[in-house]
Parts: C-alpha cells; structure tokens; sequence
C-alpha cells in the first residue's frame, strides 16, 4: 500500500473531510464509553438531549459556542496567513481584564449602554492586538519563532491577571476571593432570551465570522494575506510588504481572541477570574482546523464542540462516565481531521 | 545480448490525458540516450514510471531481462536503477556524505559505517572525476555540485543504470561541458546512461542515440551521428520552428540609468538603458544577475549611488513604485516568485496591480474586472490548458511564462525586466517569448535582458555587457560580439570591450 499525491482535490471531498472526521470521532468515543462500561446508543442519546433537547440546553450551547467562534476566527486567520498565533488563551484573557479595567474608570458609569458597551469591546480587542504584536514584532526584527513566544505569553497573561485581580483590581466586595471588580451594568451585554445565559455575544461572533469571510475573499487585504501566507517569496515579487501583511493579521487575530474574552465578561460571567476560560483560546486552534480554516466553516466547528462539551457534561452527570469524554472527543476529531485533510491531498493505492 | 533496460508498451493517462502511449525503448549497456521533446511531452512521467513513482496503466520495465514490480522506487533502486532528479532530492542541513548514505544502511543498525561510506565516496568521486568534499553541508554547495552529490548518490547505491531529469536545466554552459565529460566516462566504465532534455544542441553533443517524443509517444529514433539539429528539432516540435527576426533598433531617449549603485551583490554599477533597444547582461551564474534584476525590480534598494528613471530618482524603491513608473518585471524563478501555485490564475495574474484602480477600489478587489483583464491574456497570448478560476500550478512552464508576460505587457511598460526570460522552456515556447520581447523594443520600451544563455543574448540583444562580481562590463554591440570576446568579457578581462566601446558608444558611462 502507498499514498499518491492527487492532482486536485475534488471540492466534494473538501467538504466531507471535516464531517467524516467528526463521525470517526464520536465512533472512537463510542469504544471509549463501552470502555467504561457505558450503554452506547443511551450515551450519544444523552448528549444529544443534554445539548440540544431542551431551551436550557440550546441556550447553553449557543453561549458555550460564541467564545469558541471567535477564537476560532483568530485561529483560522492567523494560520490562513501562516502567522501561528498559539497564544489565543492569553490574548483571550487580556481582552477580559481590558474590559474590566476599562469599567473601573468613573466616567464609564454615565456613558450611555450602546456607548459603554462598543468601548469596552474596543478596549478588549485592542489589548488581545497588543499581547499578539509582541511576538510578531520579535519575529519580525529578529527571526524568533512565534510559535514559542506566543505560546508561552499565555502563561505570562494568565499570571499578570491573577496578579490584578488579587491586587489593583481586585473587588472589595468579593469576600476575599480573588476576582475583579465587576463590569459596570451599562456594559454588560443585553441577554437574547429570557432566563438563560445566552447573550447578544453571539451575534457579534456570527457577525465577525461574516466579516471576516469577507475581508478573506473580496478585498485587496485579503488577497495579500492569502499570498503572503502561500508563497512570502512570490508576494514579496508582487509588492506585498510581509511586515505590514502580518500586523493587519495579527491585529485581526489578537484583536478576535481579545474580543473572545471581553464578550465572555462582558455576556457570562460579568468579572474576571483566572477560570475565566475553560481553554477556549487552545480549542480555538482545533476549531480552526476541523473548519479547514474557513471562517464560515468555523461557526459549524464551534457549534460541533459547544455540542461535546455541554452534551457531554449532562450525560457524565446521568450515566456516570467522566465528563473529560467531551474534551477525548474534540481531540479525536483534530487528529481525524488532520487524517482527513491527508486523504484530500492523496490516495491510497494498493 | 539482452539490452539493460527494456520499457515496452507503456501507457499512462492522467485522468483524460495521456501522458504516455505505447512507448517502448531499450538501453544497451554502455550507451548514453538522450530523451528529446518539448515540456509536455511525456519524458519525466516515462521517467517516473520507470523509477516506480508512477504506476503504469499498461506495459512493462525489464532490468537486464527481469520484470521490475511497478510502482516500488526501492525496487528499480535494487536493480541497480538510479535516478538524478531535476529538484534535487538533498537534504540541505546534512553533510555531503550523510546524503549519500542516507537510506543506504537499514534503520536497526546502532553505528553508522561512515569511514567505509567515507572510502567509498573517494573512490567513487576519483573514480568518475566528481570533485566533492564529503564533509561540506549541503546548503553551502553551489547547484553544479550538488548535482555531483546526486549522481554519487545513485552510484553509491551501485546504480548500472542512471537516469537524470534535465541535468542541465540549472547549470552554467561550463558546468554541463563538465557534467557531459562526466557521463562520457562512466559510459565508458560500463555505466548505462539516460538523459532527458530538451535541448538540441547538448543532445547532439552528448549522446549516442537520440529517442524523440511528442505528445506522449516516441516519434523517431535515431543514432546521433546520423541526424542533425534541424532535423531533431523538426522531429520534436512536429514542424520547423522559425526563430523571430530582429529589426534594427531605434534608440530613443535613456530610460534607466544607474550611476554607481552599490547593493548587496553589486558593487559600482553603471549602465544606460535607451527606448527601443535591447540591453543583453551575460555572464556565469551567481555573479550578480539576481541582485541586478532585483534593484530594477524594486526588491533591492541601492546602498549607494542611484537609479534614475528617466532621469529621476523615484521617491521610493520598492516594488508598486517600480511598477507605477513603467517598469515591467519577468522574474528568474517563474514558480517561486513569478507565481503563487495554490492561488488561481486570475490571482496570480492581477497581484503585484492589485492596487491600481482597474483592478480594486476603496479596498475591495473587482473580481469581474480582474477574471476579465486574465481572459483576454490567456486568448491573447494562447495560454492553453486551464480557467481563470482554477489553480496555477497546474500550468506548464511555457504557458506560465505566457501569463507572466501578458499581465507585464498587458500593463504596456516602459521599461521591461526579463532575467532568464526562457530558462526551461522548449523551442516554441522560446520563440514565443522572443518575439514578445521584439515586439516590446519595436514600440519603444527598453529591455534589460539577463540571461545565461548566450545564443538568446545575441538573438536579441543591440548591446551586450557582461557583469562578474556585481560589477558591469563596458557594452559591446552586438554586430562586434565573437565568442573569444564574450568569453573574455565574462572572465573579466574587459581591455577589448573597454576599445570596443570607447570607439563605438559615445553615450556610455
């Protein structure tokens, strides 16, 4: 048996890899669940029930998605452009802080709603923009790998916000427990339906998945960043600046994990605290593979995994079987894809 | 005697092409074949067939009589078949040594036997006269010794039979002389040799018997002695090619000028390029060809000194820049920085004029415009074989080259770059791009050709310099160039040019 290197990936197989690669993935759960002695078709009824069956369950996948989208979105842009944003997660957190940070300023309080609102999700952005073009600015003016510096900054963040929030930032009113001054009321996202968590979050992450979509095939940004990523060589021929192709990108991406963590504070929890994220920035990564990196593709990805998690999570609770399923599976289903993406580009022979 | 290498039949289609039809060939022990034709034509796929890295849709490989198993390279290795492939399969980051006994030792052994791999590369390398030091990195060898790596790799791995893929596709005129010296001896030693090329006149000089394909199938076969280039060429094309004729130039006002650039790989530069003539760069490779046509590209910045564009200096040297003011770049490396292969042909077609208001508007790109601007290249300059929509890389050679010199002209520049205009391309490609060239210097552009290949500096050129270490000759014009001259000129003895021009060219720097 060897592998053959096809001459051009059919379109239909583009789209059936990711949706083989799932099914693959719950099959792979599946022996895992009979693993732990667990009835089969009862455990995939159950997360189907748990995520989708009821208005809770709906609403709470919907929440757990929006998050996912956006730093889904960072993800797959980034990498479109081979700029390998791996600090998401921090980036994430940092746009959580920004918006509480910006909240802690008097005059906040009197801004109209709309006002409050669209600055706090500036002042996130921004600060998920900024903790991006740190390693950037590295490679670019020294040739240090970001796969590393981006990486590790995570850790950097995640500390600088256990440190405000037990200290500068730190809320009086929190009996002692470590976590931040509240967001002010005019900045918390209005909610989409009544007695659940799902908020207008959600719209401005299907929003950006649109725009995004469309910076990618329509304009002139979008085409340089694509070229850029493809062939440096070839784009630097054409007159495309890698340095300035690459900031816009990591101001798109950074700015997106940044967004991310500000709509969580500003939508769900309302202050920050260091279990702020339960990993979305790392599982932005996989979305933005199992989507193949289109921005549109991203949103079923995120959906797919908002399923796992909080489907998975009512059925540990009723069966028994740990709730870490959710987090095999999603895993499963990247190396899946990866398999998959694989058998687009070849076959197999013999 | 049973020939050494035996392909009967052979066939293979590429969903509905055909690669390859019925072709049988045979290779007597001792013999050099040379495999002609045109990009297309069906040479490396045989090639690859016969190597196991395509299988055939029918017929069959006989090595010294015995049927080798289709699609297993490790088997054609095995049988003595080796191959020197035109990319070079090295690894940059190991040593010379470390390359050619890579996959020669099985994985499970603990100690690698370098001094015995050591002993025998020597041997091999005095053996056949492959000048090599074992111990370099690969990435510090220039290309004509990796491709003596390559060829030591097949031998070390006991290959009676070589095959190697347009060997001279990346060599100096000096290099292949070297290189067909090579062959000859190891035909001598017993070595059985196949080389595919499309060139005539190194088919002519080097090989013993010629087989010619076209559109997938063997056309003729001749011994070489009883067949000329005309012939060949005849054979090969499926008519008789006619180069362009050249016009006498009219020069017109000077459109560049360098006065005393220095840059990284140039060192005091000065020329002057007039409208309506051809300006011919000769000189051996890694002299400063690709730095010469990256300053006028606007990819290199002067350190020093200045580059006038009809007389003045731009207000930046950069690539949009270089475009906006009349320069028209056809790059050296057609598929690393002429195109982007997994970007669509309308794509690579409008890139590097993206900005300009014809093809975007506040940002946005205008698709329609662009998918229109590239249809009307691809039917005027007859790019055959793809859609506007689809990938680039799946384009031969020549009608890459055509759309690269369609979205140059299309642009009508002044002033026109080409570095190694025809680098790879087959006869009627060539003459394609020739004529274009012509066409641009009849309507009063100015054309920097850099090219290594002499014959197509003086087909085209009016005025020839040579450069050596970044720097330029004095130019000679075309009607004095003789090869002792030219050959001096790229050696770097410039008296008899600096004579030449002084009596001829009053203009010149």
């Amino acid at each position: 048996m060897r592998l053959e290197r096809r001459d051009s990936p059919a379109a239909a197989l583009t789209l059936l890899a990711p949706l083989g690669a799932i099914l693959a993935a719950l099959l792979l759960m599946g022996l895992l669940i009979m693993l732990a002695g667990g009835d089969l078709l009862r455990a995939y009824g159950l997360i189907l029930k748990g995520a989708l069956g009821s208005r809770l369950g709906i609403s709470e996948t919907l929440t757990r998605a929006t998050p996912l989208i956006l730093t889904g979105l960072a993800a797959a842009v980034a990498f479109r452009a081979r700029l390998w944003n791996i600090g998401a997660e921090g980036q994430f957190y940092m746009g959580a802080l920004a918006v509480a940070a910006f909240g802690m300023i008097p005059a906040v309080a009197s801004l109209p709603a709309p006002v409050a609102i669209l600055l706090s999700l500036i002042a996130g952005a921004v600060a998920g923009m900024i903790l991006l073009l740190v390693p950037l600015g590295l490679r670019l003016k020294f040739g240090v790998d970001e796969v590393v510096t981006s990486l590790l900054l995570n850790f950097v963040a995640v500390l600088f916000v256990s440190m405000m929030i037990d200290g500068a930032m730190k809320d009086p009113l929190a009996f002692g427990w470590p976590q931040s001054v509240p967001v002010p009321d005019n900045a918390v996202l209005p909610k989409l339906l009544s007695r659940s968590r799902l908020h207008a979050g959600l719209l401005i992450a299907l929003a950006a998945a649109l725009v995004i979509w469309w910076v990618q095939a329509r304009t002139v940004f979008g085409l340089r960043a694509r070229a850029a990523g493809l062939s440096p060589r070839a784009a630097a021929f054409a007159g495309v600046s890698l340095g300035r192709t690459l900031i816009g990108i990591a101001c798109l991406s950074g700015g997106l994990a940044g967004l991310a963590g500000a709509i969580e504070v500003m939508g769900v929890k309302g202050y920050v605290t260091t279990d702020l994220s339960p990993s979305y920035g790392y599982s932005g990564i996989v979305i933005a593979m199992l989507a193949n990196l289109n921005p549109l593709g991203v949103i079923g990805a995120a959906l797919f995994s908002a399923v796992m998690f909080v489907g998975a999570d009512s059925m540990s609770r009723a069966m028994g079987i740990p709730s870490y399923i959710a987090d095999v599976t999603v895993a499963l289903s990247l190396l899946c894809m990866l398999v998959a993406l694989f058998l687009t580009q070849y076959r197999i022979r013999r | 005697m049973t020939p050494v290498l035996e392909l009967s039949g052979i066939t293979k289609r590429f969903g509905a092409v055909t690669a390859n039809e019925d072709v049988s060939l045979h290779l007597d022990q001792g013999e050099i074949i040379a495999l002609l034709g045109e990009n297309g034509a069906g040479k490396t796929t045989l090639m690859s067939i016969l190597f196991g890295h395509y299988t055939a849709d029918a017929g069959k490989v006989r090595v010294n009589g015995a049927l080798l198993p289709p699609g297993r390279a490790r088997a054609a290795i095995r049988a003595g078949v080796g191959m020197v492939h035109q990319h070079f399969a090295l690894a940059p980051n190991l040593t010379v040594l470390e390359n050619v006994m890579a996959g020669t030792e099985p994985l499970w052994r603990l100690r690698s036997d370098r001094a015995g791999g050591r002993a025998r590369l020597l041997a091999l390398s005095q053996r056949f006269g492959l000048k090599v030091d074992p111990e370099a990195r690969v990435s510090d060898l220039s290309v004509g010794e990796c491709q003596r790596v390559e060829i030591l790799k097949a031998l070390h791995n006991e290959a009676r039979v070589l095959i190697l893929d347009e060997p001279t596709a990346v060599l100096t005129a000096q290099e292949a002389e070297g290189l067909f010296a090579t062959l000859r001896e190891m035909a001598s030693q017993g070595l059985s040799l196949i080389f595919i090329s499309h060139k005539l006149h190194e088919v002519m000089s080097a090989s013993d018997r010629v087989v010619v394909l076209r559109r997938g199938r063997v056309v003729a076969e001749r011994r070489t002695a009883d067949t000329s280039k005309e012939e060949l060429a005849e054979l090969m094309v499926g008519r008789a090619v006619a180069r362009p004729e050249r016009r006498p130039a009219r020069p017109g006002a000077v459109l560049l000028e360098a006065v005393g650039v220095q840059a990284k790989g140039l060192k005091d530069l000065s020329f002057r390029l007039h409208g309506g003539e051809t300006l011919g760069i000769i000189g051996v490779s890694g002299n400063g060809q690709t730095a010469l046509a990256g300053l006028v590209s606007g990819l290199l910045a002067p350190a020093r000194g200045d580059l006038l564009i009809r007389g003045q200096r731009p207000a930046r040297h950069d690539v949009p820049h270089a475009i906006a003011a009349g320069i028209g770049r056809i790059p050296e490396d057609r598929h690393a920085e002429g195109t982007i292969g997994d970007m669509t042909l309308w794509e690579n077609a409008v890139l590097e004029r993206i900005w300009a208001p014809e093809f975007s508007a506040h940002g946005r790109v205008k698709r329609a415009a662009a998918r229109a601007a590239t249809e009307k290249i691809l039917k005027d300059y007859d790019v055959r074989g793809a859609r506007v929509d689809g990938r680039i890389r799946l384009l031969s050679g020549g009608n890459m080259q055509k759309l690269i010199l369609g979205r140059v002209l299309e642009a009508g520049p002044d002033i026109l770059v080409a570095a190694q205009p025809s680098r790879g391309l087959d006869e009627g490609a060539i003459a394609g791009v020739h004529a274009r060239l012509l066409e641009a210097r009849a309507r009063g552009a100015g054309v920097l050709l850099i090219s290594e290949d002499l014959e197509e500096v003086l087909a085209l050129s009016d005025r020839i310099r040579a450069i050596v270490d970044g720097r330029l000759s004095p130019a000679i014009p075309v009607a004095r160039a003789d090869a002792r001259l030219l050959g001096l000129m790229m050696a770097g003895d410039w008296d008899a040019a600096a004579a030449i021009e002084s009596g001829e060219t009053p203009d010149a720097p």
